[in-house]
């Protein structure tokens, strides 16, 4: 029971710790990105706003999309929506939770980005730096002699300091510090909006669904669980089917080549005792011992290729009588029902039956 | 593996000192937070209290929310309270007592913010350094190495710029020196008066509880408090263990009914012996599931995504060993398992 309770615990750890892993590298890659971003405004009138708001705004786009793509569950949301219904009825609340619960993980590198970018300010000063109220900030009786375009002009250009050549008619220290301000207000509020949604969501939920939300989180754990497994005996069976099947491939070359030899030869009590004596070198040589014969396998394994289908496995005893000329009879596809056609040789009463 | 096994059940065993683990790292993030917060005071009248008072506020409430939203027993408690009573009665006392516990570790992180923005100054001056009486420092104000009010700016507007230090006008400036000083003493006697108030309530509240609780009481609400934490985790457990097997089951079943129905009637020879069931089936033959060719196993992978098996199981749990009749040319039974 210890050994299963440190299973679970790697098991569940490891793909719930997965997941908040990658979510938790994102957001540190987020907020090293927009410290490693050399934000260089523009300040022409023109492009502020939108070089500062699409720096605001694309990011966390592509953070939120890329959430999804390195988020594997989103091929099993998009399989168990898209699957028929066949036996099994599809519950939405399912699919709904594994969505939210995708979209939730999604959302953090993208909100790490805005509130950093909120937080620091810059992108906002040169977005909104052109709509500033000139009269707070600037020399009244300098600002009247100056036209509509020149005063655009020089505002645009407060975002950056080594082009600002006017400070007599604007404090542009004051400026940027009072667009600052309203920036870091905007970003302490977003975080505090996006911490009581995440609150209201976590903590008053269970006011209202708890029953049904403990049926939803293990039915798409299950599915889950599920995909896996499917996968992991699929491939078990291959390995086993891939494996019957060279085994069979080489035991008709063999019994082939057995017939051959003796045809050319005369009969030979003495394989029979050798077979016994040396079981385990003969099972694993698999009745292949000369050159060519080992080069006809080589060859055909090319050239032909046996069917996809398994011949029965004949019981130990009976195998070395039957199987040669049951091989070469039965002809490439093999018989399901194998034992039903061996009438020559003695078998085993089987009742054997499919309730 | 013997030490993660350690360390794991150390951790699983003591859910509180998880809990308490997180609500330092929370104060932590909140120091290392201020630290490389770029604070920027307005510095305009009708600005600077509003702004500086809302940096001073608004972060604790994050970190409140927060605080509530990373403690696992927030569930549990949740759930407690609002579940119906079915089977089992519900005791008021142990959903109140983790509720103290949530508050008291939540609380953690807000506190430590507003005690370091104290204790550093800079909010506080932006935020009173207009409520300041210039006429304490009147001395400075109009001398020589003061500021002179030759500016022309009123005296509102002027003491609204004193937290910003890069400003022309307060350039190496002993009038804005010693009103930020000043304004910092009153932000650091408050923050330490704080601090003290707080240890010495804490420190009351552990030495003179134990006289007016029931220690008794209080012994079994922290165990069944404990013990709906535990089972909770081993619920969650449990159905994920459940899960693993009923797939596996699922899926060999699955397997299992894709394949030829095999129906052998042979007849009885002298030679035969009885086998049991484990030597009959072979590992490998297990392991096939009864699937040989390549359409079957094409139809298997088609039919899993257009026609997925129904969740039932109870086949495959209580499936019936297969029983060996020997029956001879009368009919009559010989042997049989059944």
């Amino acid at each position: 029971m210890d050994k299963f309770r440190m299973m679970f615990q790697f098991l569940q750890s490891n793909q719930e710790s997965f997941m908040n892993g990658i979510c938790g590298i994102m957001a540190l890659a987020s907020a090293q990105l927009y410290s490693a971003f050399e934000f260089s405004c523009p300040c022409i009138p023109e492009y502020n706003y939108s070089y500062g708001i699409g720096l605001l705004v694309v990011p966390p786009i592509w953070f939120f999309l890329l959430g999804f793509v390195l988020n594997n569950n989103v091929s099993m949301l998009a399989e168990e929506w898209k699957r028929p219904t066949g036996k099994r009825v599809k519950d939405p609340t399912v699919l709904r939770y594994m969505f939210v619960s995708i979209t939730q993980r999604s959302l953090i590198a993208p909100m790490v980005w805005i509130s950093v970018t909120l937080m620091d300010g810059k992108s906002f000063l040169c977005a909104f730096s052109v709509d500033l109220d000139i009269h707070q900030f600037g020399n009244s009786t300098l600002i009247e002699g100056m036209s509509e375009v020149e005063i655009i002009t020089l505002l645009a250009k407060i975002p950056c300091k080594n082009i600002f050549d006017q400070p007599n008619v604007i404090s542009r220290e004051a400026a940027s510090r009072y667009i600052k301000c309203i920036s870091q207000a905007f970003g302490w509020f977003f975080l505090l909006l996006m911490t009581s949604a995440a609150f209201m969501i976590r903590a008053i939920r269970p006011c209202f669904t708890q029953a049904a939300f403990l049926k939803t989180k293990y039915w798409s754990h299950y599915i889950d669980i599920e995909r896996k497994l499917f996968d992991e005996t699929c491939k078990e069976h291959a390995k086993t089917f891939a494996k019957v099947c060279i085994q069979q491939y080489f035991e008709s070359v063999s019994g082939e080549m057995r017939s051959l030899h003796k045809n050319r030869s005369s009969e030979d009590d003495s394989d029979n005792d050798d077979d016994d004596k040396k079981k385990g070198d003969k099972d694993k040589l698999l009745g292949i011992h000369a050159q060519d014969d080992m080069n006809k396998v080589l060859w055909n394994w090319h050239t032909c290729k046996p069917p996809l289908a398994l011949r029965k496995e004949q019981p130990e005893g009976e195998s070395r009588e039957g199987l040669g000329p049951t091989g070469a009879d039965s002809g490439p596809n093999g018989l399901a029902n194998g034992h039903a056609h061996n009438d020559p040789k003695r078998e085993w009463a089987v009742y054997y039956s499919k309730v | 593996m013997e030490r993660l096994k350690l360390v794991l059940q150390y951790f699983q065993s003591n859910s509180e000192s998880i809990s308490n683990g997180i609500c330092i790292v929370l104060a932590l993030v909140s120091v290392k937070l201020y630290t490389s917060f770029d604070f920027n005071c307005p510095c305009i009248p009708q600005y600077n209290k509003l702004y500086a008072l809302g940096v001073m506020f608004v972060p604790p409430l994050i970190f409140f929310f927060l605080g509530i939203l990373v403690n696992r027993h927030t569930g549990v408690m949740m759930e407690e309270c609002l579940r119906p009573i079915g089977k089992r009665s519900k005791n008021p006392a142990i959903v109140k007592y983790m509720f103290t516990a949530m508050m008291q570790r939540a609380l953690l992180a807000p506190m430590v913010w507003i005690l370091v923005t104290l204790l550093d100054g800079k909010i506080f001056i932006c935020a009173f350094s207009m409520s300041v009486d210039p006429k304490h420092f009147s001395g400075i104000l109009y001398s020589s190495t003061g500021m002179p009010n030759t500016t022309g700016l009123d005296l509102l507007k002027l003491m609204a710029k004193v937290p910003c230090k890069e400003d022309m006008i307060f350039r190496n400036s002993t009038f804005r020196k010693a009103v930020s000083r000043y304004v910092r003493c009153y932000s650091q006697a408050i923050g330490w008066s704080i601090l003290l108030l707080l240890i010495l309530l804490g420190a009351l509240g552990r030495l003179i509880k134990p006289c007016f609780d029931d220690h008794a009481t209080n012994l079994q609400t922290r165990y069944w408090s404990n013990y709906l934490d535990i089972e909770q985790k081993l619920f969650d457990e449990t159905c994920v263990l459940h899960c693993r097997d009923f797939a596996r089951k699922c899926v060999v079943q699955f397997f299992e009914g894709m394949r030829e129905d095999t129906v052998l009637r042979l007849p009885l020879s002298p030679e035969v012996r009885y086998n049991r069931e484990e030597d009959m089936v072979d590992q490998e033959e297990e392991r096939l599931h009864g699937i040989t060719k390549q359409e079957q196993m094409d139809q298997l992978l088609e039919t899993w995504f257009k026609c997925k098996p129904e969740l039932d199981i109870t086949k495959m749990a209580y499936r019936p060993r297969v029983c060996v009749t020997w029956e001879d040319h009368n009919g009559k039974t010989i042997y049989s398992d059944v």
